[in-house]
């Protein structure tokens, strides 16, 4: 019963802060699979100095906490380019820190996923395009790019879903989503600790949940041949 | 007048390391005229079908394709391919793409046809290959021959003037194989300009105006089908004759 209470009670709050954490995830899903596509074309490309650049980013990233990334993005930055006029409240304050951190973060983790993809593809696709006169960059948008994005989807939607639960670290520097929303309730209701964050841990399961079921139906639909 | 070369090679070498695949080809295959290459496996008959349009690089030699040095800087590979078509033993056909995407991506993207005049002559093509039905199919949905013959139409959409084929049957079960041979003995017949690698002896003795036997990275020994078959000079050939006839 109190549960429903709480939830009720502070609907105006919750759903802001979902709203807000929802912005966060999708500004940042979207930036991150847009550096993830072509850092992974990076890694698997004859440039040499392009591999390396993409490798030494994802190992970076892959070998550092998030929230070190984000204290270095949002205080480390700042401190550094402050003499050059550099403010993060100028360009939007905590939330674009967090989206640009997140972004990079997520984006490290889904090049892996896109070389993944890529290097899974028949190399006699690659061989038949390439024969019928089909430059390398053709084959890679009209064959190797859409075969792989289908291998890849279930890992891509995996990613998706920890970059929207990561989304909970970013809010140390001060974005009122869920989780710091929750902190800010529970502070304020030392009776309703639990119910509280049992509240804030339900939404991130439902937008989960949902995320995960939209990507089977969506699995099934892009099948090849499925139908007609 | 003497038809005219549409493939030279001269003294072709290719290493993979320090192992060397392809000791010194030479061939030259005039415009009509349908070369089966022959011998036993690892004998370097596909890396050296896939010098003819550098989908392998050589180590040393020279190909010229309509005259043109493959090597030269000002020759665009790219525009060169577009007149070569390649059939591979595992089909390669577009697993993304349907059987008329298949063979109207090339046409419409790199001769800027237009898309309804595309798919118009992909029709025809299957037409002929005898898979109007399949239009809309993915290649998942059709058997190995089926697959085969749609591989041949795709190559054929991008009007290539010479046709390579890399054990075009091997992977088809029996039963199969003469459905994919009789679309390409009717291309020979057409006078398109082909070089098949092939285990089928009878395919070979048919169709070819030349047979070719390599071993080892070499030619051993070439001339009429009558003459490789009937009476080859070389024991090496003779040796591989009696073990697959
Ligand atoms: N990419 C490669 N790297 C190293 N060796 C290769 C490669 N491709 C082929 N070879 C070797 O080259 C030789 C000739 O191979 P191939 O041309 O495929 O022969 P065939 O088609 O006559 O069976 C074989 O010994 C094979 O192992
Ligand atoms: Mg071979």
């Amino acid at each position: 019963m109190s549960f429903i209470e709480v939830l009720i009670n502070n609907m105006p709050s919750f759903l802001a802060a979902l709203v807000l954490t929802l912005q966060l995830a999708v500004c940042a899903l979207i930036i991150a699979t847009i550096i993830g596509t072509i850092t992974g074309i990076f890694t698997v490309s004859v440039h040499k100095t392009l591999q390396v650049i993409s490798g030494i980013y994802i190992d970076l990233i892959r070998g550092t906490p998030l929230l070190v990334q984000t204290f270095i993005i949002y205080y480390g930055l700042a401190q550094v380019l402050r003499p050059y006029g550099f403010q993060w409240a100028k360009l939007g304050g905590p939330f674009t820190a967090g989206v640009v951190t997140l972004s990079i973060n997520a984006g490290a983790y889904m090049a892996e996923i896109v070389r993944g993809g890529i290097t899974a593809v028949d190399s006699g696709q690659v061989e038949a395009a390439r024969s019928l006169g089909l430059s390398s960059w053709q084959t890679m948008r009209k064959i190797i790019l859409p075969q792989a994005f289908k291998t890849m989807l279930p890992s891509l939607i995996n990613q998706f879903i920890i970059s929207i639960k990561d989304t909970s670290l970013i809010s140390i520097i001060g974005i009122r989503e869920l989780t710091q929303n929750g902190k800010i309730l529970a502070a304020n209701s030392i009776s309703r600790v639990m119910l509280i964050w049992l509240v804030v841990a339900l939404f991130y399961f439902i937008i989960c949940t949902l995320l995960a079921r939209f990507a089977k139906i969506v699995e099934r639909k892009i099948a090849y041949g499925s139908r007609k | 007048m003497a038809a005219e070369n549409k493939i030279e090679v001269k003294n072709l070498h290719k290493c993979y390391g320090d192992i060397e695949v392809l000791k010194g080809m030479n061939i030259t295959v005039k415009e009509g005229e349908v070369v089966c290459l022959i011998g036993p496996s690892g004998s370097g008959k596909s890396t050296f079908l896939r010098c003819l349009n550098r989908l392998e690089e050589r180590t040393s030699g020279d190909i010229l394709i309509n005259q043109k040095n493959l090597y030269d800087k000002k020759t665009d590979i790219n525009q060169l391919r577009q007149n070569i078509g390649m059939v591979f033993q595992h089909f390669n056909l577009f697993e993304n793409l349907n059987i008329t995407d298949n063979i109207t991506l090339a046409p419409v993207m790199l001769r800027k046809m237009n898309k309804t005049a595309a798919e118009q002559k992909a029709i025809e093509l299957l037409t002929t290959v005898g898979l109007a039905d399949k239009a809309d199919s993915y290649p998942t949905q059709l058997s190995g021959g089926q697959k085969q013959r749609c591989a041949i139409a795709r190559s054929l959409a991008m009007n290539p003037d010479i046709m390579l084929f890399d054990e075009p049957t091997s992977a088809l079960d029996p039963e199969m194989v003469g459905e994919v041979l009789n679309v390409m003995k009717e291309l020979a017949a057409n006078g398109m300009t082909m070089v098949v690698v092939t285990h089928e002896m009878g395919f070979a003795r048919e169709v070819s105006d030349r047979v070719i036997f390599m071993d080892d990275g070499q030619i051993v020994e070439e001339g009429t089908p009558e003459n490789i078959f009937e009476h080859p000079q070389m024991k090496r050939t003779r040796d591989f004759l009696n073990k697959i006839l």
